[in-house]
């Protein structure tokens, strides 16, 4: 299960508008080991499209840095989609990375209402889990 | 002639769990090599028959080695190289799909 706050739900919706038509991406990070989403960081999609994203390699490696210095890891890997369902494609099952993640879609393929789904993608299976918005 | 070469999670199982690991080399072509004599298995998953692999990213201090010379980029004592795989996805669906996914098709997964 993913626990997010209503203040983080509300900012990687709101990123994902924001550069909708393209796919946006961006990580909240979380002291290491206690899966709690704490930290929001928008990254730059550099492939800047709207069936594609890559994080920025510079900004990755700055972000990471970062992370590693703080003891925190990515807790969530959020992306958008902008015309299909917030669920994980095979482009993203095959360069999912991190089995420790919440790979969080978005998808703003409607104007008022936007899905916001979570998942797990390890050794290439998605497995679909609850999340739990709580008021911060 | 010692480099620090920082590992990902995803490729800590060829390192035993170390976060970095030492290795030598004047380029990173070399330093590669030589990290495959005692963490094998490692350097197929950065490398393929047409040089780095498209959607792993690799650094030498703080630059993209694709800016500096690729797999001959020079390096020297004190170097230090950074490992980490591309964060990458999209819904990147069959003919829709753009420049950004031409690309992602071809090289395969880093993981």
């Amino acid at each position: 299960m993913l626990t997010i706050s209503g203040a983080l739900h509300d900012k990687i919706v709101a990123h994902a508008r924001a550069d909708h038509p393209d796919e946006a991406c961006g990580v909240v990070a979380g002291p290491a080991g206690t899966d709690r989403a704490d930290r929001f960081i928008p990254m730059t999609n550099s492939a800047r499209s709207p069936t594609f994203y890559e994080f920025d390699s510079m900004e990755l490696l700055r972000t990471w840095r970062e992370m590693d210095e703080r003891d925190e890891e990515p807790v969530i890997i959020y992306h958008s989609h902008t015309a299909t369902e917030a669920y994980p494609s095979r482009t993203d099952i095959s360069y999912a990375n991190e089995p420790g993640a919440h790979y969080v879609l978005v998808s703003t393929r409607d104007a008022e209402h936007a899905e916001f789904r979570s998942f797990r993608i390890s050794s290439g299976v998605v497995t679909e889990e609850e999340v739990r918005v709580t008021q911060e | 002639m010692a480099i620090e070469v920082r590992i990902p999670t995803i490729l800590r199982s060829y390192t035993d769990g170390a976060k970095s690991v030492e290795g030598s080399g004047a380029t990173l072509a070399e330093l590669l090599a030589d990290l495959e004599a005692r963490h094998g298995g490692l350097r197929e998953r950065l490398v393929d028959d047409k040089g780095l692999r498209r959607f792993v990213n690799v650094y030498l201090n703080d630059e993209d080695v694709r800016f500096l010379g690729g797999l001959e980029t020079p390096l020297k004592d004190g170097d230090a190289v950074t490992v980490l795989p591309a964060v990458a996805g999209g819904a990147t669906a069959g003919a829709a799909a753009g420049a950004a996914a031409g690309a992602a098709a071809g090289p395969g997964p880093v993981a």
